[in-house]
């Protein structure tokens, strides 16, 4: 089985080296002693994930409010979210998540590094880059439903930024930006950007690092302009954390859940649902633990499609680099 | 690239190109400052407003500078929720998670990356597979076997399923960094007549003490921050944490806008030190990840 080499858990900011192949020339005959080290790890991980996951799954095909025993029901769940408008405006704005936590962040993170590792970082001293890149970096290491709720004031009525609307003279454009189900969904989207931007930055500008400076010496003396450089040496050069972000990002994207709580609990009239909260509260509020499954296993089957699909689209780039 | 070009011309360009350069790069640094005191611009709002009274608040605003240094909203929060209790439930639940999470991780990996055992391949994709679940797929058996075990409301089912959430991940990670650790140095100590258990404490750890000390840190901060599950597993005063303790204070009657700030601030202060801290750990993980 080919392990992918670059695979990362939302919201994390490392990647792990791939696993090394092994010399067949060295190899050690397995050693069954070994298993004794797995068996802590095998146990919890059937106790908390690989159980739950099961059962979660066998729960998706019966109605059960939690208490007594659950009614096998077969596929019926399934049918009901396929005619269910929330759950399809949940996935809808799973989309918006997406282009507001992979794609700015990913295009506006690219040129940020660029900017700051080239343009600032070689021209001002290192520490005035590393300075500026810690306070985009700042949002990613707070605890995200507390970065939510001090958003969910400033966007309050009578919150913040209507102040600053009032005091540049805007003062016509006050709204109730998070409870207009028009300009709920933007606005969220705009704190998504706010929230994601620090980790593409921070990893681009780890990535430029490794790049050898003399590809840039040499294009500069050939007279190519900071964007041509751009485009035809960092971004090529690049490619492999760019994955890497666009994976993790896209992952954080299908599961969030803390910003969405904190801001708008999925409201108003839906606007802002997204699948993860949709399945919380079908769980804990509405007591339906049949459906909230159901969506939970559509939710992971999605998740994991689309990472295998992004993996093999890697793959595939890294043996065309290869053949070159 | 074959570049030839004469040590004179280099040179004249690349005078040149400082010269154009002088004039460009302070405007960069303006725009790129400007946009990360953007960033910054929420935390402002929120220590402007956490250090005013409600009074102050609703006749003059949410801009306006404090009329009087008002702490009693951070007295107020501090002690409504009690505060304490809630830092150091976050603190043991972080802790504890941290280092067992790093112990799993290590002998999962020691098995797979140095045991080589039969399918491990296998193994390690279930370990990313479960990297990539979302909590709503395992949030209600969770929470439905914990209430059985007696283990709801309690920080031990916390601190046993973010161990084993975060050593999915350290498992997969330390799996690869060890499968090419030096075979000399086992076989060196095999020859010693040093067993598995010793090799593990006496040869790989002291190699792969940076790694772990990168892993524990991560995943203190990541179970800090982790949202879902303790908001469904811990339900009392006694249990919370800093992030669920302020959520289902949001909304309340008592928490009036500066109060909301001042617990926001209050909740704030432990990761900043964190990252404060942290921060030259955290910059050498992310390098470390994103080599090749």
């Amino acid at each position: 089985m080919a392990v992918p080499d670059t695979v990362a858990a939302p919201e994390r900011a490392t990647t792990p080296p791939p696993p090394a192949v092994t010399a067949r020339r060295g190899r050690p005959r397995p050693d069954r002693a070994y298993w004794l080290y797995l068996l802590p790890g095998a146990v919890l991980f059937l106790l908390v994930i690989g159980g739950p996951l099961v059962y979660t799954g066998y729960l998706s095909l019966t109605r059960w409010s939690g208490v007594g025993d659950p009614t096998w029901i077969g596929l019926e769940n399934y049918r009901n979210l396929f005619h269910d408008d929330v759950f399809w405006t949940s996935f809808r704005n799973t989309l918006a998540m997406i282009v507001a936590m992979v794609v700015l962040p990913t295009l506006v993170g690219l040129v940020l590094a660029a900017v700051l590792f080239d343009a600032i970082g070689r021209r001002f001293r290192p520490r005035t880059a590393a300075a500026l890149r810690a306070a985009f970096y700042l949002p990613q290491v707070l605890p995200v439903v507390v970065a939510g709720i001090v958003w969910g004031w400033i966007l309050r009525p009578d919150g913040a930024f209507n102040g600053l609307l009032d005091a540049v003279g805007l003062g016509a454009l006050r709204h109730d930006w998070l409870g207009d189900p028009d300009t709920a969904l933007p606005v969220v989207m705009a704190v998504m950007i706010w929230v994601q931007i620090g980790y593409p930055v921070v990893v681009f500008m780890a990535a430029l690092e490794r790049v050898d400076p003399e590809l840039y010496e040499a294009a500069e003396l050939d007279g190519a302009g900071w964007f041509r450089r751009f485009r035809a040496i960092t971004l090529p050069q690049i490619r492999p954390e760019t994955f890497v972000v666009g994976l993790t990002c896209t992952i954080a994207a299908m599961k969030v859940f803390g910003p969405i709580y904190a801001l708008t609990r999925g409201g108003p009239e839906n606007a802002t649902n997204v699948p993860s909260y949709f399945a919380y509260y079908t769980f804990f509020k509405k007591l339906h633990v049949g459906y909230g499954s159901a969506i939970s296993m559509v939710l992971t089957l999605i998740i994991v499609v689309v990472s295998v699909l992004f993996i093999r689209a890697q793959n595939r780039a890294e043996r065309r680099d290869g053949g070159l | 690239m074959a570049v030839t070009i004469t040590p004179a011309t280099g040179r004249a360009r690349r005078v040149r190109d400082r010269h154009h350069r002088g004039a460009g790069r302070w405007v960069v640094l303006a725009l790129v400052t400007v946009a990360a005191l953007v960033m910054l611009v929420p935390f402002a709002f929120m220590l402007l407003n956490a250090f005013k009274s409600p009074g102050d608040y609703s006749t003059n605003g949410p801009l306006s500078w404090p009329s009087e240094f008002y702490t009693k909203g951070l007295r107020t929060y501090w002690e409504q929720v009690d505060f304490p209790v809630k830092l150091w439930n976050s603190i043991l639940i972080s802790g504890s998670v941290a280092v067992a999470g790093v112990l799993v991780s290590l002998l999962n990996a020691y098995a797979l990356g140095i045991g080589r055992v039969r399918g491990r391949l296998w193994i390690i994709g279930l370990f990313l597979l479960a990297n990539m679940l979302p909590q709503e797929a395992l949030i209600y058996p969770l929470y439905h076997f914990a209430k059985e075990a007696g283990l709801y409301n309690t920080r031990l089912a916390v601190i046993i399923i973010f161990t084993v959430i975060q050593s999915a991940f350290g498992t997969y990670l330390l799996a690869s960094v060890l499968s090419t650790f030096p075979r000399q140095l086992l076989e060196a100590a095999a020859l010693d007549g040093a067993g598995k258990w010793r090799t593990l404490w006496r040869v790989v750890l002291p190699n792969l003490r940076p790694t772990l000390a990168v892993l524990l840190v991560f995943f203190f901060i990541w179970t800090w921050n982790e949202f879902l599950i303790p908001l469904v597993m811990l339900i009392d005063n006694q249990t919370q944490t800093v992030p669920v303790a302020l959520a289902s204070l949001q909304g309340d009657r008592l928490m009036d806008a500066p109060t909301t700030n001042a617990g926001s601030l209050l909740s704030l202060v432990p990761a900043i030190l964190f990252f404060l801290i942290f921060q030259r750990t955290l910059a050498r993980g992310i390098t470390a990840g994103a080599e090749k």
